[in-house]
C-alpha cells in the first residue's frame, strides 16, 4: 500500500448512449455543421484575411450568385449523386468498392470508342443507344471483375478494385496516344453522339436521370427482396446463409447492377456534358462518393442532401479563393475534408456521452476519508476490523 | 475477519439500464464468497468495477479501508486485485509460462552498474586476465579454441566477461535503461513454486493452442496469483468446465482460502454455491438482496432470494408419443476449418416427439454436426436421412412438379383415400391437376429424403420443415441491425412472385411472438441488437417454431438466460415435442440435459461416446463418458475422484448408522 498515490476520479469518462432520440442526432449533426462553417471562416480570417461574414456571403454566391452557376451546382450534384448511388449497394453489402472512379471511366471509354468509330455512320439516335449500351457493358464487366474473384477466391476487393483505376486510366491514356499521334494529347470534342440538350442546356438531361435513378435505387434498396438480400449479406453472412441466400450471386448480382450505374453515369458524362473524354475526366469523384453515401448512412434520398453540401461547398470556397487571389486548389480541398471531419467526428458524440467527474455525494463515512498517510489507513483498517469482530460478535 | 474490500452504495447505469443500484458488499479475507444472480442481474459489472473495467457512476470502493479509485485494470493490480474473465485473454502460440509473464514489467538492467560492480568484484583478476590472454595470444592461441574458453570461463565466467568487455566502452551509457528478459530461467522457477503449493497440473512449457478450456483456465488464475493478486474474482468458471475439472478448480480454491487470500466467484449455479462458498451474496435486478452464511442456508431459500418467487425447479418431462425415426444420421464426418474431423462418423436417430440431448463439452462437435445436418457445412462422408412424415397425407403441387407425381404414381408411391392404389396412366393432365388440389392422391408411406449435398436453400424448397435455433444467434440466425419485423422475414421473404419484400405477415408473426412470448421491447420496429439476450432468443426460437417444423434443433438456446427466460425455452421444446417434432437440444448444463431429454447423445472428441437413456444415466456417468477421449490422465484422475467420493459416501453412511 506504500507505492500507492493519490488517485482521483478521472476528469470525464466516456458512456455509452443506449437509445439516440432522433432528433437528439439529427440536432447534433446540424450542430456539427454550422460549426464546421464558423471554423471555416475564422479559417478563412486567418489565412486569406476575409471577413468571415465576407466569405459566407461570397460563398453563396459563388454557388447560387447566378442562373448559370446555380446550373453549374446542379449539373455537378447529379453527377456526384449518380457516383455515390453506384457506390451505395456494394456498401450496403459491405462489399468495399473503391473502384466506381475505373468504373466509370471504363463506361465513358467504351462509349468514347462508339462515338469515334460509329459516328457519323450510322443514324445518331441508334448510335446513342449503341454508346449507352456499351457504356453500360463497359462499368459492368469492370465492377464484376472483382466480385468474381471476391466470390471465387476471396480476393481482397478493397486492393482489387483500387487497381483496377488504374488499369482503366492507363488504358484511355493509351488509346488517345493512339487517336490523336504526336498531338496535344487530348481528343477533340465529339459531334456525334451528343444527347438533345433541354432548354437549351446540355445537362437537364443528367439532372434528369440523377433523380430518377435515386428514386429507383430508394425502392431497390428499400422494398425489394434483392435490397432486402443486399442488406442480409452486408450485416451477416452467416445469416445469410443460414437462410439460404446464395452470398455468391448475390455479391455478383450487386456488383452488375453498381457496374451499370457507373456505365450509365460515363455515358451521360461522354454524352451528356463533356463530349470528349480524358482520364481525368471522373475527377477523384468515385472516391468523394464513398463519403457521400456513407454520409448519408446509405440512404438515396439523403445522398441528395449530403452531395448537395459537397458540391456546395467545393464552389463556395472556389469563390473565396478567386476573391482571395488564390489559384490553386487545395484550400477548397481543406475546407471539404475539415467539413467532413467534423460531420463524421460529430458520430461519436451520438454514440458516446462524455461524463465529467462530479464531487462525492455519497455519505462520508468514518473508515479513511481520503486518507493518504499509511499511518491513518492502518488504524482505519484496525478500526474496520475492529467493527467486523464486533459484528461477528452480535 | 479482515475486509479485503468493501463497496459502499455503488451505482453504475448504462444509458437507462440500471446495472447496479445501491450496492454494498464487502469481501473478506481468507473465504470464498459467492455473487450469486440470475444473468443479467449484474453481477458480473459489479465485479469489473473492482476490476477497473468499468468505473461506477455513484459509491465509494475500500481496499484494505481506505477509500480508492479504480479506474483501469492496471489500478486494480496495483491493489492486488485480479479478475478471470470468462473469456480467455492469451497468445495462442504462447507457452503458458510466457503468457503468465507476459506484459509484466522486466528489471531494468543497467550496464553501466553492472559494468561498475563487476570491475570492483573483478578487480585485480580482470588485469591479470588480460595479462594471461595476451600471453595466450603470443603464444599462438586462438580465439575460438577450447582452452581460450577455459581461461576466461575459470577467471570470470562468460557472460561477466563479455559485460565487462561491452562496459568498458563510453556509448555504453545509451544502453542505461536496457531491459530484457534476461532471467527467464528463473521466473519459470517462481511460476513452478506457485504451480506446486496450489496443486495445480499444468505444464508450464506447453503452448496455449494445445491446451483444453481447463488448463487455459488455470493459466489465467496462476497468471494473476504471479502478480500477486491477494483478491482473485472468477467470472463463471464453471460453465466450460466438466464436473471433473470443476472438483479439481475447488480443491485449488480452497488452497487459496487457507492462504488467506479473497477470492469471489461469480456463478448463477446453485449446487456449487453450496459447495464452495462460505458466503453467499445475492443479486437481483442489480440489487444486493442479502449475504447470507452458506451454512445457514438452502437452496431452496437462495432461489427465492435470487428469483423474488418461487420457481418450481423440475421440468416437466412427458414420455414420447408413437416415437418414429424422423431423421437418421449415417456415418456422418464433418471436417472443421483447420482439416481436422471436428464431427468423426457420428451416427444415431432421431425421434420425432422426443427431445434428443446432446451432451459434450463443448468444442466437441456439437457446432459442426448441426450446422452439417442443416446444409451449412459440407459433409464429408455419411448420409443424413430425413423422413418426412407423409403416410396418409395428400401430395402438393408446392413441392413436386405433374411429371414427377406422374412418375411417382407409377412406382406405387400413393393410394386413394379408400386404399386403392393410384394408376395415373391414361389420365389427362387436367384429371390428375383436379385429383391432386382435392386432395384425393395420398403417400402410400414416409418420403425419404437423404439432405446430404443440400444447401439450406434446397431443403427449404424440398417442403422439409427443418428449424435451427443456432449458438451464437446475431451472428447466426438473426441480423442485429435489423428490426424484428426484419427479422421474421428472414424466413419467409422469398415466398410469393412480386419483387418486392411483403411486411405484412412478418409484422403479424413478430407481434404475435412479442405478445405470447412476452418480448420486452419499446417496439415491433427495434433493431434486435438493443434486446437483451433473453429476448433475442425469444425472437429467435419463436421465429423458428413458427412454421411449424418438423426437425427442431437448438444449440445452447438456454445460453447467457435467466432462470424464467430458460424455463421459457424448455417449455416450448416440450410443446414441440408433443407436437410430434423431433427436437435436437444441445445443451451445456448436464443438470437440464438429463432432466429434458428424453434420450442422450455424448459427443467427446468428435465421436459419439454413448447413447444413453436420461432418465436412467446419473450425471457422473455421463461426465466420465465427455471425458472418455480425453487424455488417459484426466481419465484416471476422475476415476480417482470418483472413488473418493464413494469412499467417502459410505463412511457418511457408516457414520449415519
Amino acid at each position: 500500500m506504500t507505492e500507492q498515490k493519490k488517485t482521483r476520479e478521472p476528469l470525464f469518462h466516456l458512456v455509452k448512449r443506449i437509445n439516440v432520440p432522433a432528433w437528439q442526432a439529427w440536432a447534433i449533426r446540424g450542430g456539427a455543421i454550422v460549426g464546421g462553417f464558423l471554423l471555416i471562416g475564422i479559417l478563412i480570417y486567418a489565412f486569406l484575411g476575409i471577413f468571415p461574414t465576407d466569405a459566407y456571403r461570397y460563398m453563396f454566391e459563388g454557388a447560387f450568385g447566378s442562373q448559370y452557376r446555380v446550373m453549374v451546382l446542379l449539373r455537378d450534384l447529379a453527377i456526384l449523386l449518380l457516383f455515390a448511388l453506384a457506390v451505395t449497394p456494394a456498401f450496403k453489402m459491405k462489399f468495399w468498392n473503391i473502384g466506381a472512379e475505373g468504373q466509370v471511366l471504363m463506361g465513358a471509354y467504351c462509349c468514347m470508342v462508339c462515338l469515334y468509330y460509329l459516328g457519323g455512320k450510322i443514324n445518331n439516335v441508334v448510335l446513342i443507344f449503341i454508346a449507352l449500351a456499351c457504356a453500360i457493358l463497359g462499368g459492368a464487366i469492370w465492377a464484376v471483375i472483382p466480385a468474381l474473384f471476391k466470390a471465387k477466391w476471396n480476393t481482397n476487393e478493397t486492393l482489387f478494385t483500387l487497381m483496377m483505376n488504374y488499369v482503366s486510366v492507363r488504358i484511355i491514356e493509351y488509346t488517345i496516344k493512339v487517336w490523336v499521334p504526336g498531338g496535344t494529347g487530348v481528343l477533340p470534342t465529339m459531334h456525334y453522339g451528343n444527347l438533345p440538350t433541354i432548354a437549351g442546356e446540355n445537362f437537364w438531361f443528367s439532372i434528369i436521370v440523377a433523380l430518377v435513378l435515386t428514386a429507383v435505387m430508394y425502392t431497390y434498396l428499400r422494398f425489394s427482396k434483392h435490397g432486402y438480400e443486399i442488406t442480409v449479406v452486408g450485416e451477416s453472412e452467416n445469416t445469410a446463409r443460414y437462410i439460404g441466400i446464395n452470398v455468391k450471386k448475390v455479391i455478383i448480382r450487386t456488383l452488375i447492377l453498381s457496374g451499370i450505374i457507373c456505365g450509365v453515369t460515363g455515358f451521360l458524362l461522354v454524352s451528356g456534358i463533356n463530349h470528349s473524354l480524358t482520364s481525368e475526366s471522373a475527377g477523384g469523384r468515385g472516391f468523394t462518393a464513398i463519403l457521400v453515401s456513407w454520409l448519408a448512412k446509405f440512404n438515396p434520398v439523403g445522398m441528395i442532401f449530403t452531395s448537395l453540401l459537397v458540391v456546395f461547398l467545393s464552389a463556395g470556397t472556389d469563390e473565396i479563393m478567386t476573391k482571395g487571389g488564390i489559384t490553386t486548389s487545395f484550400f477548397s480541398q481543406v475546407v471539404t475534408g475539415l467539413m467532413f471531419l467534423l460531420i463524421i467526428g460529430c458520430e461519436f458524440f451520438i454514440n458516446y456521452k462524455i461524463v465529467f467527474r462530479h464531487h462525492a455525494e455519497a455519505p462520508k463515512t468514518p473508515i479513511g476519508t481520503g486518507s493518504t498517510t499509511a499511518e491513518t489507513a492502518l488504524t482505519a483498517s484496525e478500526d474496520a476490523s475492529a467493527d467486523a469482530a464486533k459484528e461477528e460478535n452480535v | 475477519m479482515e475486509n479485503a474490500i468493501e463497496m459502499k452504495n455503488i451505482t453504475k447505469t448504462f444509458g437507462s439500464v440500471i446495472a447496479n443500484k445501491n450496492v454494498s458488499l464487502e469481501i473478506r479475507k481468507g473465504e470464498i464468497l459467492s455473487v450469486l444472480g440470475e444473468n443479467g442481474c449484474g453481477k458480473t459489472t459489479l465485479m469489473n468495477m473492482i476490476a477497473g473495467i468499468y468505473y461506477p457512476d455513484e459509491g465509494q470502493i475500500f481496499v484494505n479501508g481506505e477509500e480508492v479509485t479504480i479506474k483501469n485494470p492496471k489500478d486494480a493490480f496495483r491493489y492486488k486485485i485480479g479478475m478471470i474473465h470468462q473469456h480467455f485473454k492469451l497468445v495462442d502460440v504462447f507457452t503458458a509460462a510466457d503468457n503468465i509473464i507476459l506484459g509484466e514489467k522486466m528489471p531494468e538492467f543497467n550496464l553501466r552498474k553492472e559494468y561498475k560492480r563487476l570491475q570492483k568484484k573483478y578487480k585485480g583478476q580482470f588485469k591479470a586476465l588480460k595479462a594471461q590472454e595476451k600471453t595466450y595470444f603470443e603464444e599462438g592461441g586462438s580465439r575460438f579454441t577450447k582452452e581460450y574458453g577455459e581461461i576466461v570461463r575459470k577467471e570470470t565466467g562468460v557472460f561477466n566477461r563479455a559485460l565487462l568487455h561491452i562496459g568498458s566502452l563510453g556509448w555504453i551509457k545509451l544502453w542505461k535503461h536496457a531491459k530484457f528478459n534476461y532471467l527467464s530461467a528463473m521466473r519459470v522457477k517462481k511460476l513452478q513454486a506457485i504451480v506446486d503449493t496450489y496443486g495445480f497440473q499444468l505444464d508450464l512449457s506447453k503452448k496455449i493452442y494445445e491446451m483444453s478450456v481447463s488448463e487455459k483456465q488455470t493459466v489465467e488464475i496462476i497468471k494473476t496469483l504471479y502478480r500477486g493478486a491477494e483478491i482473485l474474482i472468477l467470472d463463471e468458471p464453471t460453465a466450460v468446465l466438466t464436473p471433473q475439472e470443476i472438483r479439481k478448480l475447488f480443491e485449488v480454491l480452497r488452497i487459496m482460502r487457507e492462504n488467506g487470500k479473497a477470492v469471489v466467484i461469480i456463478t448463477h449455479k446453485l449446487n456449487e454455491v453450496m459447495e464452495i462458498s462460505d458466503r453467499v451474496a445475492v443479486l437481483r435486478k442489480g440489487e444486493h438482496i442479502a449475504t447470507v452464511n452458506t451454512r445457514e442456508t438452502n437452496e431452496k431459500q437462495l432461489t427465492e432470494m435470487m428469483v423474488g418467487k418461487k420457481v418450481d425447479l423440475n421440468i416437466a418431462r412427458k414420455d414420447p408419443v408413437d416415437p418414429k425415426p424422423r431423421l437418421i444420421i449415417e456415418h456422418m464426418t464433418v471436417k472443421n476449418r483447420d482439416g481436422i474431423n471436428a464431427v468423426d462418423d457420428v451416427s444415431f436417430t432421431v425421434n420425432g416427439g422426443e427431445i434428443l440431448g446432446i451432451a459434450g463439452i463443448s468444442g466437441n462437435g456439437q457446432k459442426e454436426l448441426l450446422e452439417g445436418i442443416a446444409g451449412l457445412q459440407k459433409v464429408e462422408c455419411g448420409d443424413i436421412i430425413f423422413h418426412n412424415p407423409k403416410k396418409n397425407k395428400p401430395v402438393t403441387f408446392f413441392h413436386h412438379s405433374l411429371k414427377k407425381i406422374k412418375r411417382m404414381a407409377a412406382e406405387g408411391f400413393f393410394h386413394y383415400p379408400n386404399g386403392e392404389k393410384v394408376d395415373l396412366k391414361g389420365k389427362r393432365k387436367k384429371e390428375i391437376v383436379e385429383l391432386v388440389n382435392k386432395e384425393q392422391i395420398l403417400f402410400y408411406e414416409d418420403e425419404i429424403i437423404d439432405l446430404r449435398h443440400r444447401t439450406p436453400r434446397e431443403i427449404q424448397e424440398l417442403g422439409i420443415k427443418l428449424s435451427f435455433v443456432p449458438e451464437d444467434r446475431l451472428n447466426m440466425g438473426l441480423v442485429g441491425n435489423m428490426s424484428i419485423v426484419d427479422n421474421m422475414a428472414l424466413r419467409s421473404y422469398r415466398k410469393g412472385k412480386s419483387v418486392f419484400v411483403n411486411k405484412k405477415r412478418p409484422k403479424n408473426l413478430a407481434d404475435t411472438i412479442i405478445r405470447d412470448l412476452e418480448v420486452v421491447t419499446p417496439s415491433d420496429m427495434t433493431p434486435v441488437r438493443r434486446l437483451s439476450g433473453g429476448n433475442v432468443q425469444k425472437v429467435l426460437v419463436g421465429r423458428e417454431i413458427s412454421s411449424s417444423p418438423k426437425v427442431l434443433m437448438a444449440a445452447y438456446p438456454v445460453r447467457g438466460l435467466d432462470i424464467n427466460s430458460s424455463y421459457l425455452i424448455y417449455n416450448l421444446l416440450n410443446q414441440q415435442k408433443e407436437k410430434n417434432v423431433a427436437v435436437v437440444f444441445v445443451g451445456e448444463d448436464l443438470d437440464v440435459l438429463l432432466a429434458l431429454s428424453d434420450r442422450l447423445v455424448v459427443l467427446s472428441g468428435g465421436k459419439v461416446a454413448g447413447i444413453v437413456d436420461a432418465r436412467t444415466v446419473t450425471k457422473e456417468e455421463v461426465g466420465l463418458m465427455m471425458l472418455s477421449r480425453a487424455s488417459v490422465e484426466d481419465s484416471k484422475l476422475f476415476a480417482d475422484a470418483l472413488g473418493k467420493k464413494q469412499n467417502d459416501d459410505e463412511k457418511e453412511e457408516g457414520e449415519n448408522d
